[in-house]
């Protein structure tokens, strides 16, 4: 019996200088695994009779309990003071330090013409692509520009030395979509396609002009379209793109590829209307060429203009950055430069 | 061009009308008006007619002199004034005190010791002209004190249309034709021209004209004699200079003056130097003196008007200097023509002149209008010059005569075209107001377009639509959305894929996309060792510098990493765009949409950078397609690829694209201690492999087991060596191989590998899995690969 006090002082003892779960445990195993002091005390036991056996018995069992229970009281002890310097370990951020926000960045195009796009392809509209050189009958033939046709003029167009040319216009796909949709329209089925692409004129640089730039173009051809649904189909997606209710105003424009032809004007972003230097005082900014299909236009992508009208419309791809950026020098765009371009983080 | 609301107003009376609101919806209607609208005369006034009764000169001064005037007041006003052409008994304009000239108010002024009480006006002061030689002489008999205002045309407004807007428009470049827009616009009825009756002249003899070449139209002439006035009326004047033209002599205004009236360019020949008139081109080129006095190369492609066999006149264009008036000439041959207006363009532009003539030719005017142009300017000759007289027949050959253009087309077409409803009534009212000849009976409408706009401009249906509805005025339509059928809209895979590959370089790398251009810059290239390498040229490019077209987008991205460089130690750029990688057999060119990539980094090693880069390329073959690349080593095929370390990127084995480093001797130039890595990946060929969709596996329910595996690699082997060593071997739970340490030493070269194995049906079993190892192990042995 004695043994069994002088185990639990001992034990008492030990534990008190325990200070981690390592000597936590190898004290546990000291005393309560199998080998342990508190178990051996049972083999002690032969000696004994039956009726002291039982009282021995009885008593290191209870020792066996209590030290368990005082080592479980040990780990949790352990735990928290474990807990304690961890939190008093942990230092004070300076969360006012800058952020470090560098990632990537998509090019003010891509922004402008997933916008675009993506007002479109709410109302049902598919989205194509074209190559960037064309044939002269893409360019120009096909879509009522025939040869010697004043309007040629108007477009100092690069050739290239096997005849055919950078495109002059996003038009160039005007036939090929025709084309490409026209059969469905016997079912029932309107082409309604829009078609971005990089355009390129032979013209001098500078902050206001480009060699190179983008257009998005967009057509509807049915039976039944007319020039109400185009002033609506402007007027919706040119509300979309600026995100607010833009008043729209039509005057006739010359196109050959459309009849009848109309610029559109917007009420001016900044004064709203009022007349500011952005819009030369006149309050409206010639913001996209459109019209109903010229007649030639369709009958060259094969679909018959007494049965089927549509309009078409271009809008200035680059020139929507521009002013949704307020970016100052077209050249910007293609400079290469990520100071510049960089910025364009996301849009959405 | 300007236009004069006076001119306008001379054929249609828009009395009671809001001017600006008009021009407003003529800028709507018909033709872009620019913003500022000139108020001519509106910052004058006081100014009044007055003689001058004496002249005297100042007693100190060489220049002023001191005059008495007389403004019709009743008393002679003291005046000094500095003009050289004051004299007495002229007549001049005065501006009286309290007049308002600009800014200036007249007072009583000291000059030299002496006050004015007003002052002599020069036409430039009016701003009626720019003559500033001296003061205005008035030759019209005028009571003095008249307001100036009252007798001239000074006050007027003046608006400037957009040329490009009249492109289309051969009737819009005169005053009339202009006034026959406001005309329908305001709904007021078009005054007909003044002109004279040319049938008056018939017994005359005829000139001597032929038109010998189809680039002719129709060629009118008259012949006159006995013009004594030299300087044009006052408000002729006036109204030419408003319009931005200067006055010279009275014939020459006159002509001008039609043109802007009318629209038809006119000129005046010394008879004597156009005997037998002759329009023809000539078989060789030659040299030409215009009247301008610039000589000029005219080849054997533009249309000339000749005296017999010499030229005088290039057709459309200029007259020429030696047949031009002159002093002693007494009788004129006035030419009013129609020409081809391609061959007038095209002549114009490889002589590089154009003028206010050629301009008007180009648009393809309208030949009916030669005759009467020659009806109405001897109509304003006669009026302003009654000692004129005419001296030939009108002679007249018509070579070409355009179609009657007529047009029908019913109600029910209109309706599909606006898409709003407009009564016949109105369509009607605004075709005739136009000059054209409508009938219509049950809603079907035959029209007769008028000749003026018949030589392009309206030719179909659809051009009555846009006369009908812009006079209606676009402002005025109920707008509505369309009735067609939805139907769901599939995405090209091609952008779909551009797309996706976008939102993965941007958001997930951090990659910056940029913009090019199609041709490569020969400086740029040059700047870092690079050649142009050949390839389809631009036929005009101004620049020489830019006249070839890529066939790699590598070479500019590496430009543009140059032009980065200092922007941030590691940083990667990538772009879709275009190049040319050859002809086909129709002589095409092969233009291919490329993604390119290039991975900049001073802090990485150039063996991390390829891998991160073939990383990502990987990552996007498994997010846009889920299917893996492979990559073979191949040869370089520029000089701006490192000789080593080139790849080629299949997907299902079809090539796809390339990737590689740059050439040392390139990378040096553009940064010697940082690492660059690029690729190439053709949009088109990625497009056209299956998308497959990701293929689902049931996680395991039965623990994995994993089977590290030290091993000594010799020089040469390959991963994709080893892989063909357990390609086969797998069991079906071989799930796959990691790499989870490697080591190199001067020896050779080890990786451990770490084999996966899990079933989702059993637990497996170690004797299983050490049997597949075991296999495998042997296999490597085969390739020299043994166990470390």
């Amino acid at each position: 019996m004695d043994k069994i006090s002088e185990l639990r002082a001992e034990f008492e003892q030990k534990l008190t200088q325990i200070a981690d779960l390592v000597d936590l445990d190898r004290l546990r195993v000291d005393y309560l695994g199998k080998k342990g002091s508190i178990t051996a005390l049972l083999k002690n036991m032969k000696a004994l009779s039956n009726e002291e056996k039982k009282t021995f018995g009885a008593e290191v069992n209870k020792l066996k309990g209590y030290a368990a229970k005082r080592v479980d009281e040990k780990i949790e002890e352990l735990r928290k003071a474990e807990v304690e310097r961890e939190i008093a370990a942990m230092p004070q951020f300076d969360i006012t330090a800058p952020a470090n926000t560098a990632r990537g960045s998509y090019h003010p195009i891509t922004l402008v013409q997933r916008q675009c796009e993506a007002i479109f392809k709410s109302m049902g509209f598919t989205v194509e692509d074209y190559p960037e050189i064309v044939t002269d009958y893409e360019c120009f033939e096909a879509v009522n520009i025939p040869k010697h046709h004043p309007a040629r003029d108007m477009q100092d167009t690069y050739y290239l030395t096997n005849g055919q040319l950078l495109k002059s216009h996003t038009s160039a796909a005007q036939n090929a979509i025709l084309k490409k949709y026209g059969s469905r329209l016997q079912n029932g089925v309107p082409i309604k396609a829009i078609f971005p692409g990089r355009c390129f004129r032979n013209e001098a640089t500078d902050a206001n002009h480009e060699n190179t730039f983008f257009q998005m173009e967009g057509m509807m051809v049915d039976k039944d379209i007319s020039i109400s649904n185009l002033i609506f189909f402007m007027k919706t997606m040119l509300s979309e793109v600026f995100q607010r209710d833009v008043k729209v105003r039509l005057r006739p424009g010359f196109f050959p590829f459309v009849e009848p032809g109309f610029e559109l004007d917007i009420n001016c972003l900044i004064c709203g209307g009022e007349g500011c230097p952005s819009c030369k005082h006149s309050g409206w900014l010639e913001l996209c060429p459109c019209g109903m299909i010229h007649p030639n236009v369709l009958r060259e992508g094969g679909i018959d203009p007494e049965t089927y009208t549509g309009f078409a419309f271009g809008l200035g791809l680059t020139r929507l950055a521009m002013m949704k950026y307020k970016v100052k020098d077209i050249r910007d765009f293609n400079s290469g430069s990520l100071k510049a371009l960089s910025q364009f983080t996301d849009d959405e | 061009m300007f236009l004069s609301m006076n001119w306008i107003s001379d054929f249609v009376d828009l009395s009671g009308l809001d001017k600006l609101a008009l021009i407003q919806q003529f800028s709507l209607s018909t033709a872009e008006v620019e913003n500022d609208i000139f108020f001519k005369g509106s910052d004058i006034s006081g100014i009044v007619v007055a003689e001058i009764k004496s002249v005297e000169n100042h007693p100190d001064s060489k220049k002023l002199h001191l005059l008495k005037v007389d403004a019709g007041d009743g008393v002679l006003t003291d005046v000094v004034c500095g003009a050289p052409n004051v004299r007495v008994g002229m007549k001049t304009a005065f501006a009286k005190v309290g007049a308002q000239i600009g800014d200036i108010t007249i007072a009583p002024r000291k000059l030299a010791g002496y006050t004015s009480n007003g002052m002599c006006c020069g036409e430039s002061e009016i701003g009626i002209s720019d003559d500033n030689s001296g003061i205005m002489e008035i030759t019209d008999d005028i009571p003095t004190g008249t307001d100036l205002k009252a007798v001239y045309e000074i006050d007027d407004i003046v608006f400037e249309v957009d040329n490009k807007s009249l492109t289309n428009r051969p009737d819009l470049w005169g005053h009339y034709g202009i006034a026959r827009e406001f005309a329908a616009l305001a709904g007021r009825p078009l005054k007909p021209l003044d002109t004279e009756d040319l049938s008056a002249y018939d017994a005359l003899k005829k000139v001597d004209l032929k038109i010998e070449d189809p680039l002719c139209y129709r060629y009118s002439c008259l012949q006159v004699e006995n013009i004594t006035r030299t300087v044009s009326p006052v408000n002729m004047r006036i109204r030419l200079y408003y319009c931005g033209m200067r006055a010279i002599n009275f014939l020459a205004d006159l002509t001008n003056y039609l043109m802007l009236e009318m629209g038809q360019p006119m000129h005046a020949f010394d008879s004597r130097k156009v005997e037998k008139i002759r329009i023809k081109r000539f078989d060789k080129p030659f040299e030409f003196q215009t009247l301008d006095g610039v000589k000029r190369h005219v080849d054997e492609n533009t249309l000339m008007i000749c005296n017999d066999n010499t030229p005088v006149a290039i057709a459309g264009i200029m007259g020429g200097l030696d047949s031009e008036i002159v002093e002693d000439t007494t009788t004129l041959t006035l030419e009013s023509a129609t020409f081809d207006a391609a061959s007038i363009r095209k002549s114009t532009v490889r002589l590089a002149h154009r003028t206010d003539a050629s301009m008007r030719y180009e648009k393809s005017l309208d030949p009916e209008m030669t005759d009467v142009a020659i009806a109405r300017f001897l109509n304003l000759l006669k009026k302003y010059d009654n000692a004129v007289q005419v001296v030939s027949a009108l002679t007249d050959e018509y070579a070409f005569r355009y179609d009657t253009v007529e047009l029908n087309f019913d109600k029910s077409f209109v309706d599909r075209y606006t898409g709003i409803e407009i009564d016949n009534a109105t369509i009607i009212k605004t075709l005739e107001s136009l000059g054209f000849a409508v009938k219509e009976e049950n809603g079907v409408f035959d029209v007769v377009v008028p000749s003026w706009r018949a030589t392009k401009d309206v030719t179909m249906k659809a051009d009555i639509i846009e006369e009908i509805t812009r006079i209606y005025g676009y402002d005025n339509f109920a707008v509505h959305t369309t009735r067609s059928p939805l139907y769901p809209v599939r995405m090209d895979e091609v952008k779909r894929n551009e797309e996706k590959i976008k939102d993965i370089l941007v958001k997930r790398y951090s990659l910056h996309e940029l913009h090019s251009y199609v041709w490569a810059y020969n400086d740029e290239l040059k700047n870092l060792g690079m050649e142009v390498e050949d390839n389809i040229k631009l036929l005009n490019a101004t620049n020489p510098n830019i006249e070839t077209i890529r066939n790699s987008m590598i070479p500019t991205q590496l430009c543009q990493v140059k032009t980065n460089v200092g922007y941030a130690p590691d940083f990667g750029i990538f772009e879709i765009g275009r190049v040319v990688t050859g002809m086909t057999e129709n002589n095409l060119v092969v233009e291919k949409k490329k993604l390119a990539v290039t991975l900049y980094s001073k802090t990485q090693d150039v063996k991390t950078l390829y891998f991160a880069l073939r990383d990502m390329l990987a990552v996007i073959a498994d997010d846009v397609k889920h299917t893996p690349l492979t990559f073979a080593a191949s040869e370089p095929q520029h000089a701006f690829e490192h000789p080593v370390n080139r790849n080629t990127i299949l997907m299902n084995g079809v090539e796809i694209g390339m990737m590689g480093i740059v050439h040392p001797e390139i990378g040096r130039k553009i940064d010697k201690k940082a690492a660059i890595v690029f690729a190439e990946i053709d949009m088109q060929a990625f497009g056209e492999q299956e998308n497959t969709s990701i293929l689902y596996a049931e996680p395991s329910k039965f623990p994995p087991m994993d089977y590290d595996l030290s091993v000594v690699i010799p020089k040469g082997v390959l991963f994709a060596d080893m892989q063909a060593c357990w390609a086969d071997e797998g069991a079906g739970i071989l799930r796959g191989v990691r790499i989870v340490d490697s080591y190199d030493t001067d020896l050779f070269h080890s990786e451990t590998m770490r084999f996966e194995f899990s079933s989702s049906e059993r637990t497996l079993s170690s004797a299983e899995v050490q049997e597949i190892m075991n296999r495998i192990i042997e296999n490597l042995k085969a390739i020299q690969v043994v166990l470390r």
